[in-house]
């Protein structure tokens, strides 16, 4: 730039003259370049508009709808799970309030950061501590608020509203959780809910069950989930950026789950939990006329509300690894040799398959031999040295006195495979509970199953065990509760139900309400049955006529009883006991020990309640299983003659 | 300055002689320029009450400050030209020391450190002098020089202008450097700096670029840059204000959400809704109607404020108002530009508008010395 330059030395010399002419030429710089300058902001003021219209015009519909997004949050609202009601509409399970804190993940910044604060400002203990971090990494929707600390006690509440400011994305939640208000006694017959897990969401339908934090895991929770569960409501709402909700938009409120009404009646239940003392076993209760399931007790229990609050790790770990076994539902799962209450069948197949009558007579000297073989098959009554026996036993007495060598006899002569027929009309060997899916079937062997199971033979010897309900036979509690039932019916077969009615309020008496599937056991005639009753009678009531012409549980329970019983005792052997030794319980472990059975049901002409009790490891039959029975028939007889009373008075 | 006098009276733009009987002539006051400003202040004051969501405390200081503005506006137009010539060189070089202090006993605010404070009497950014120091000194030393400037005279402006900068950038405060810088610059555009140099300096810049970025920029000012063209990539954070304002304004439409319904900015997502974003809520609320008028009132002020400066009587006067103008221009582009993402995220408020204090300040004194240098015949 030359022209400058020159211009510049001319001006350093400050001559007036050029002064003026340096003056206009420079205003009409200023000039020139004003405009051009002016003409570029207008060209970038136009670069802005351009934006500002590819923004607010041609994209609007893109800006608007994620202006929604950020604003609007659509949360699922879970629906209150059904209610379940014992047969008078006490609650077995309900739903109750708790304040829990939620995270909306988010919207922390830093979860760990935020988890310990939380577990600090609400003391939280490690074991705490670990499963609120488990939650938030095993967390699937980070949107929506997710439950880390599950029942807040009100001191907590009011620590987090203050420090509120410390936990971004925090929040305590008003929810509703199950609640077991009777705990241990009912646990195994209502089931309980667990935390949804990951592997339930691939199951259940995820849209349904995007709020909801529990599933039904067992029993009667489990199989009538679908009912309880209830629809998905759905919540309309404006958050702002830190998550917290600022108004509702719209609310689709959720449907709640079904009520349920069962048969069981919570002050048998009691009754069997109070006669079991402690004990382990395990007491099935049915209405004959229609299955349905008055008692269900398992013990040892657990308490249901535990998996719904949480427990510690080790509380978890003693619950499932204790050695008695608390989770482990005995009454539906348990599976036992029925011992002698196996008998009635074997004596109704004699009589069915024409092997007995009434009138044959066998005689019992305490031992029993099949023909050409040493081993000797023994009555409980046999001791070392050969003075034990009933003497001359006909079915009846057989059945009273529980007389083995009876049935060895009998079992020893009937085809195998029409016993098994037989028994299997009773429900053995299979699971026939209407909603409890998760019984197990027992075992019905036969040849063609030992064959396949222990690649053997059947032996004539296995009938003879079979006769007296040992061997390879396994049955529940809730298997020989139906086959009480069945001798109650005089035959005809009811199918176990929990449930009562859906949803609907409770109905007087269940003898219609429910169809049960009945089968009725052919070849037997009424007389038969009445026969067979009869002899159950005396099992119980059977006494003051010497010792080996009483009943062989009226000693324990049949004297001071107010209406009439029908009962079979049965001791089931755990291990076998050497040939040529006594049974002797001081030298046999716990777990070794016989199992005490006893089935029973009542008033005898006109059964309304047919039971089975089992007390693993408990000893004799009509000793220790027989007055268990018999408590809870006294409390049921109770009930009903109060009931009845009431009735009585009302109408008068 | 008896020279200067004599030839102002000659120059063929100055029609200043013919209207010394306006009572605003005689109150050194433009109507049009201060109607101008006060609409797009007004209009600002509108939303603002929208953004500081109840808060009534803030919205009772602003109003407080542009009192003071409106005074500071008047009595800066009450000083003549002569005097900014005389203190120009003074105040640069006070201000220089004071950025040097900064960088000493500077107290730190958000990770800068911008601010200088005496305690308990008051506080203050040196840098937002600089924003007329700078431009004020360029033109003091050109306004002798003969124009277009030369190489030697160019070089000289560029290190009056790249000492503050540099000193702001260490703070670090970019946006201001950067503001700063450009109102030097703008005078010596205004003072006819070649084009071709212009051309060839960014043509440089452009080449060096890459190693601009490798070891002049800060790691968080290239995220910042970066976040630019993908704010998606880091969404909760650097991207998290371009994502939020866009939407903001996009949502806006045509008409906009209405007054005090803008949700992004009561729910909280859109960041700095008062200050730097607060173009972000007048889209939302008012729509591109309402940011299309207020980008017109701006326009109207440089037209105006370009027209004042070419009617000053002297040089000096020229180059001064033409910087401010073009200034006020600078913030409002880089603004709107940076809320609307086609610009990186730097601290610029939005002239006459954002909430704050000094910048209002500090403009409305500019504005005042546009009309100080058109009004005072006296030179």
């Amino acid at each position: 730039m030359p022209a400058p330059r020159g211009a510049t030395k001319r001006h350093n010399t400050l001559a007036p003259e050029l002064a003026i002419k340096d003056q206009n030429r420079e205003v009409e710089l200023f000039v020139g370049r004003a405009t051009t300058l002016f003409v570029l902001v207008v060209l970038m003021l136009g670069l802005l508009v351009y934006r500002l219209l590819e923004l607010q015009l041609w994209n609007h519909d893109t800006y608007k709808s994620r202006s929604d997004d950020n604003r609007i949050r659509v949360q699922t609202l879970a629906p209150p799970r059904g209610m379940i009601f014992d047969r008078d509409g006490r609650l077995l399970a309900d739903n109750q309030n708790a304040s829990s804190l939620a995270l909306v993940i988010d919207s922390v910044p830093e979860p760990t950061v935020s988890i310990g604060r939380i577990a600090a400002l609400l003391e939280l203990s490690d074991t705490q501590r670990s499963e609120m971090i488990a939650r938030v990494e095993s967390n699937r929707r980070p949107d929506a608020p997710l439950v880390v600390v599950d029942s807040l006690s009100e001191e907590q509440v009011a620590r987090l509203a203050v420090n509120r400011h410390l936990i971004p994305g925090a929040e305590v939640v008003n929810r509703l959780v199950r609640h077991y208000p009777y705990a241990e006694i009912a646990a195994h017959a209502v089931g309980s809910v667990r935390r949804l897990s990951d592997e339930d969401l691939r199951r259940v339908d995820p849209v349904q069950y995007s709020a909801t934090e529990f599933i039904g895991k067992r029993g009667v929770e489990a199989f009538y989930e679908r009912a309880l569960h209830g629809q998905v409501g759905y919540q309309k709402a404006e958050s702002d950026a830190l998550g917290r909700l600022r108004q509702t938009l719209d609310v689709q409120s959720p449907m709640a789950g079904k009520d349920l009404h069962l048969h069981l009646d919570i002050d048998l239940q009691r009754a069997g939990v109070a006669a079991l003392a402690g004990r382990r076993g395990a007491v099935v209760a049915l209405d004959p006329r229609n299955g349905g399931v008055l008692a269900m007790v398992s013990q040892p229990a657990y308490d249901p509300n535990f998996f719904v609050t949480g427990m510690s790790e080790a509380a978890f770990a003693a619950l499932s690894t204790s050695k008695y076994v608390p989770l482990f539902n005995r009454a539906t799962n348990g599976q036992y040799a029925p011992g002698s209450t196996f008998k009635p069948i074997v004596g109704l197949a004699g009589i069915a398959l024409e092997a007995t009558t009434w009138d044959t007579v066998v005689e019992d000297r305490g031992a029993f031999q099949l023909p050409g073989q040493e081993r000797v098959y023994r009555d409980w009554s046999w001791t070392k040295d050969n003075s034990g026996g009933q003497g001359m036993v006909d079915l009846r007495r057989a059945i009273y006195r529980s007389s083995n060598v009876y049935f060895y006899d009998l079992a020893s002569r009937l085809p195998i495979r029409d016993l098994v027929d037989f028994a299997g009309q009773f429900g053995l060997g299979r699971n026939l509970a209407v909603d409890i899916p998760s019984a197990s079937s027992g075992l019905l062997p036969d040849p063609i199953w030992k064959q396949g199971a222990k690649g053997l033979p059947w032996f004539p010897g296995d009938s003879v065990n079979m006769g007296i309900g040992q061997g390879d036979l396994l049955a529940t509690p809730l298997q020989m509760a139906v086959v009480a039932a069945t001798l109650a019916n005089r035959g005809r077969l009811v199918q176990p139900r929990m449930l009562r009615g859906i949803d609907t309020p409770l109905q007087n008496d269940a003898e219609a309400s429910v169809p049960a599937t009945q089968i009725a056991i052919e070849q037997i005639t009424a007389e038969d049955w009445e026969n067979m009753v009869a002899s159950l009678e005396d099992v119980v009531h059977r006494g003051n006529q010497g010792f080996r012409r009483n009943g062989t549980a009226w000693a324990y329970i049949g004297q001071d009883i107010e209406y009439r019983m029908a009962g079979k005792s049965g001791t089931a052997q755990v291990v076998e006991i050497s040939q040529g030794e006594e049974y002797d319980e001081e030298t046999l472990s716990e777990f070794d020990r016989k199992h005490a059975w006893f089935i029973a049901f009542a008033p005898v002409e006109n059964p309304t309640i047919a039971l089975a009790v089992l007390v693993e490891n408990g000893g004799g039959g009509s000793s220790v299983a027989g007055p268990v029975a018999r408590a809870v028939l006294d409390a049921y007889m109770q009930k009903a003659n109060t009931a009845a009373q009431q009735e009585m008075v009302v109408q008068r | 300055m008896i020279q200067a006098d004599f030839q102002r009276t000659l120059s063929p733009y100055d029609n200043a002689a013919n209207a010394p009987s306006r009572w605003y002539f005689r109150l050194h006051i433009d109507p049009i320029l201060v109607g101008l400003l006060t609409v797009v202040i007004l209009f600002g004051l509108v939303i603002l009450r929208s953004a500081v969501d109840g808060n009534e405390a803030l919205f009772t200081a602003q109003l407080q400050r542009f009192a003071m503005a409106y005074v500071v506006l008047i009595v800066a137009a009450q000083i003549p030209p002569h005097f900014y010539l005389r203190i120009a060189p003074v105040v640069y070089v006070v201000g220089l020391l004071l950025l040097v202090l900064v960088l000493f006993f500077g107290v730190f605010v958000k990770g800068s450190q911008r601010w200088l404070e005496i305690p308990g009497l008051f506080r203050f950014q040196p840098s937002e002098l600089m924003k007329l120091a700078v431009p004020m000194a360029v033109a003091w030393y050109l306004q002798r020089r003969s124009l277009p400037p030369s190489f030697k005279y160019t070089a000289a402006c560029l290190v009056i202008m790249t000492l503050p900068a540099l000193l702001i950038g260490r703070q670090p405060d970019l946006g201001t450097s950067i503001l700063v810088f450009g109102a030097g610059f703008s005078v010596l555009l205004l003072a006819g700096l070649s084009w071709r140099w212009v051309l060839s300096a960014g043509l440089a810049i452009g080449a060096a670029a890459p190693l601009i970025w490798q070891f002049v920029l800060e790691g968080y000012q290239r995220q910042r840059i970066l976040t630019l063209f993908d704010p998606q990539s880091d969404p909760l954070g650097a991207g998290w204000n371009i994502i939020q304002s866009t939407t903001a304004i996009g949502s806006g439409g045509l008409l906009g959400k209405g007054l005090f319904q803008g949700s992004q900015s009561y729910l909280d997502f859109l960041p700095e809704a008062r200050t730097d974003f607060i173009v972000a809520v007048m889209g939302e609320e008012l729509g591109f109607v309402g940011v299309a008028f207020l980008l017109l009132m701006y326009l109207l002020i440089i037209a105006r404020g370009l027209w004042l400066a070419a009617q000053a009587g002297s040089t000096f006067g020229r180059l001064l108002a033409g910087a401010f103008v073009l200034t006020f221009f600078v913030y409002v582009f880089v603004n709107v530009a940076m809320v609307s993402g086609i610009l990186p995220v730097v601290g610029v408020p939005l002239p006459l508008v954002s909430y704050g204090g000094t910048s209002a300040i500090t403009l409305m004194a500019g504005f005042g010395v546009i009309m100080s240098v058109r009004t005072h015949k006296a030179w």
